[in-house]
C-alpha cells in the first residue's frame, strides 16, 4: 500500500543519522581499543597491547571481579525486594493496585543523581542516620563506614533500579490467566505449590528481563562510585572514565568499554534466548 | 474455599510491602525535609524550619543559567528524536531493506548500554570530526541516544493504529503526505506527547552521557554535580526538592492529558453506538 518514494523518505533519514551519529562512533571505539598512545599522543598503530594489559594485569581483573559482585549483589537485592512488591501489587492489592503501581512508578521519574545525593546525605558520618543513631543513644560516636565503602554503592544502586526489576515482574504477573491458579488450587494445590509450580514460572521471563536490566547498567556505572563509593569501591568505569581523564590513555579505556559492551550484549543474547524458552505463548 | 484472587489475607507479604515503599521513598523524604533545615545536610533531628536555602538557590545565577542550559538541550533533544524516532519507527513498521534487524538493533542500543559507552563513543567521534565540546555537542549525544525512545514508544503507537484508515485516505485520492499530515499523525498524537515528556525528563536528568560532551557551560544535573565535591549545603536538597516537584508535576500532567483523550474516546465511542 504505500508507495517506493514514500518508503525511501521514512527509511533514508534515521537510517544516514544511525550510521552517521550511532554506528561511527561506536565503530570508533572499536578502532581506539586497537591503537596505542606514544609520548602522550595517539597513534594509528593497529595492534593487540591494550587487550594484552587488559589480560595480564590482575588489577584489571580484580576491579572487573568486585564490579560484577556489585551488580550482581543489585541485582539480587532488588528481585528480592522487586518481586514480592510486584507480586504483592498484582495479587493482594486489591482496589488499591493502580494508586501504589504509580507510587512505584513515580521514582523511575526523580533524577538518578537527586536520589544518589539523598543516600550522600543519610549515609555521611555526619549525615542524617549518624544523627538518628546518636540520638537514639545506639552509637555515641559518627559511624563512618557507611558511606564509601561498596556496601553504599549497592545501597544506591539497589534503591535506583528496584522500581525498574518491578515493572517487568509486575507486567509478567498481570498477564499471568487468573483461571490458572484456581484451576491450580481446585487440583488440590496449596498456595505455596501455586507459587512454586504455576506462578514463578510464568513470571520467569518478566523477572529474567528485569534481572538483566539492573545487572547491566550497574556493571557499567561510574556515578555511584564517585558519589557513595570511595576508593574501596571503584568500578570497571571509574577505571575507564579515569583513561579518559587524567591517566590519557583513550586506546586502553576504549579496550575496556570493549569488553563491557562485549559482555552486555553477550548477556542481552542469552536473556532473549531464555526468555524465549520460558514464555508461555 | 477463598477465590483465586485478589482479597487474600497476607500480613506479612503486606508488611514487606510497606518497607519496600518506605525504602523507596525514604530518602526522598530526607531530602525535601532537610532542604527546610537550617542547621546543614545532616544531624537528626532537623531542628529549625527556614527557607532561607530557598532564598540562597533564587539568587544563585549559576543553577538558573545551567537550569536554562538544561532547557534548552532538552527541548532541542525532544524535537530530533521525536522527528527521527517517528520516521524510525515508520520505517520499521513499513518499510523493508537489507540491515532492518540491525538498525532496529543499533537504534535501541543506547537505552540498554551504561551510558559511559555511548557519552564515550560520542566523545571520540566529536573530536575525530573536529568538534568542540559545548551544548551543542550535548545536545547531539541526547537527541541520538534518546531516539531509542522515542523509536519504541511510537513503534507502540504504530502497531495499534488501524491502518485502514490510511487506505481509505489514499483510496480517497490523498497524497501519502496529506495522508501522514491528516491521518496518521493525529491518530499518533498520544504517543507523541507521552514519548515527548518522557525524553524531556529523561534528557534534564541525563548525567552520564552528558559527563563526557560537556564544555564550558554546565547542564543542572552536572552543576549540581560540581557543587558536590565542593561540598554539600542545603541549597543542594532545595534544588532537588524542585527537580522533584517538576517531575512530579509532569507526571501528572501526563496522566490528566491521557485520562482526557481516553475519556473522549470513550465519548466518541458512545455516540457511534
Amino acid at each position: 500500500m504505500y508507495s517506493r518514494a514514500y518508503k525511501a523518505a521514512i527509511s533514508i533519514p534515521p537510517l544516514l543519522w544511525v550510521c552517521f551519529f550511532l554506528l561511527l562512533p561506536y565503530a570508533l571505539m572499536f578502532a581506539h581499543s586497537f591503537w596505542l598512545v606514544r609520548d602522550g599522543s595517539l597513534v594509528h598503530q593497529w595492534n593487540l597491547q591494550n587487550y594484552r594489559a587488559l589480560f595480564t594485569n590482575p588489577l584489571y581483573f580484580q576491579v572487573f571481579l568486585r564490579t560484577a559482585g556489585i551488580a550482581a549483589s543489585v541485582t539480587l537485592c532488588s528481585l528480592l525486594l522487586g518481586y514480592p512488591l510486584a507480586y504483592y501489587l498484582s495479587f493482594h492489592a486489591g482496589p488499591r493496585k493502580e494508586l501504589l503501581y504509580q507510587l512505584v512508578v513515580v521514582p523511575l521519574w526523580v533524577s538518578y543523581l537527586v536520589r544518589g545525593y539523598a543516600w550522600k546525605t543519610i549515609l555521611g558520618s555526619d549525615g542524617v542516620l549518624n544523627g538518628f543513631l546518636q540520638y537514639l543513644h545506639i552509637t555515641h560516636e559518627p559511624v563512618s563506614f557507611f558511606l564509601y565503602s561498596p556496601f553504599a554503592v549497592v545501597l544506591m544502586l539497589t534503591h535506583i533500579y528496584t522500581p525498574f526489576v518491578f515493572l517487568p515482574i509486575y507486567a509478567a504477573l498481570e498477564h499471568i490467566p487468573r483461571p490458572l491458579l484456581e484451576a491450580s488450587q481446585d487440583l488440590g494445590a496449596n498456595r505455596r505449590a501455586t507459587f512454586l509450580r504455576v506462578i514463578l514460572p510464568l513470571s520467569v521471563p518478566g523477572l529474567l528481563a528485569g534481572a538483566t536490566f539492573a545487572f547491566v547498567l550497574s556493571l557499567g556505572d561510574f556515578l555511584a562510585p564517585l558519589l557513595v563509593g570511595g576508593p574501596s569501591a571503584t568500578m570497571i568505569a571509574n577505571i575507564v572514565q579515569s583513561l579518559f581523564g587524567a591517566a590519557y590513555d583513550w586506546p586502553l579505556g576504549a579496550a575496556i568499554s570493549v569488553c563491557i559492551l562485549l559482555i552486555t550484549a553477550s548477556l542481552l543474547f542469552t536473556t532473549e534466548r531464555l526468555e524465549k524458552r520460558w514464555s508461555f505463548r | 474455599m477463598t477465590s483465586a484472587n485478589s482479597h487474600q489475607r497476607s500480613p506479612l507479604l503486606t508488611a514487606y510491602a510497606v518497607l519496600v515503599f518506605a525504602f523507596i521513598y525514604l530518602p526522598i523524604a530526607v531530602l525535601i525535609l532537610y532542604s527546610f533545615n537550617r542547621d546543614g545536610v545532616g544531624g537528626f533531628p532537623p531542628r529549625h524550619f527556614t527557607l532561607d536555602w530557598y532564598r540562597q538557590l533564587f539568587s544563585d545565577a549559576a543553577i538558573w543559567d545551567s537550569v536554562v542550559n538544561s532547557l534548552l538541550v532538552a527541548a532541542a533533544s525532544v524535537a530530533l528524536s521525536l522527528t527521527l524516532g517517528l520516521l524510525a519507527a515508520l520505517a520499521l513498521d513499513r518499510a523493508n531493506f537489507p540491515g532492518k534487524t540491525l538498525f532496529r538493533r543499533l537504534v535501541l542500543l543506547p537505552l540498554i548500554l551504561p551510558g559511559i559507552i555511548t557519552g564515550l563513543s560520542l566523545l571520540m567521534f566529536a573530536v575525530f570530526a573536529g568538534m568542540h565540546l559545548s551544548l551543542l555537542t550535548v545536545f547531539l549525544g541526547h537527541g541520538t541516544a534518546l531516539i531509542s525512545v522515542a523509536t519504541t514508544e511510537l513503534f507502540a503507537g504504530l502497531q495499534k493504529l488501524d491502518r485502514a484508515q490510511e487506505e481509505a485516505s489514499l483510496d480517497l485520492g490523498a497524497t501519502p503526505w496529506q495522508t501522514f499530515w491528516r491521518v496518521t499523525l493525529p491518530n499518533l498524537k498520544l504517543s507523541l506527547v507521552a514519548a515527548g515528556l518522557l525524553i524531556f525528563t529523561l534528557s534534564m536528568d541525563e548525567i552520564a552521557v552528558s559527563f563526557f560532551l560537556i564544555g564550558r557551560d554546565n547542564t543542572l544535573p552536572l552543576e549540581i554535580w560540581g557543587r558536590l565535591r565542593r561540598g554539600i549545603t542545603p541549597e543542594i536538597n532545595a534544588i532537588s526538592t524542585l527537580i522533584f516537584a517538576a517531575s512530579v508535576a509532569l507526571i501528572v500532567i501526563w496522566y490528566r492529558l491521557r485520562a482526557r483523550t481516553i475519556g473522549t474516546e470513550a465519548q466518541e465511542l458512545l455516540e457511534r453506538l
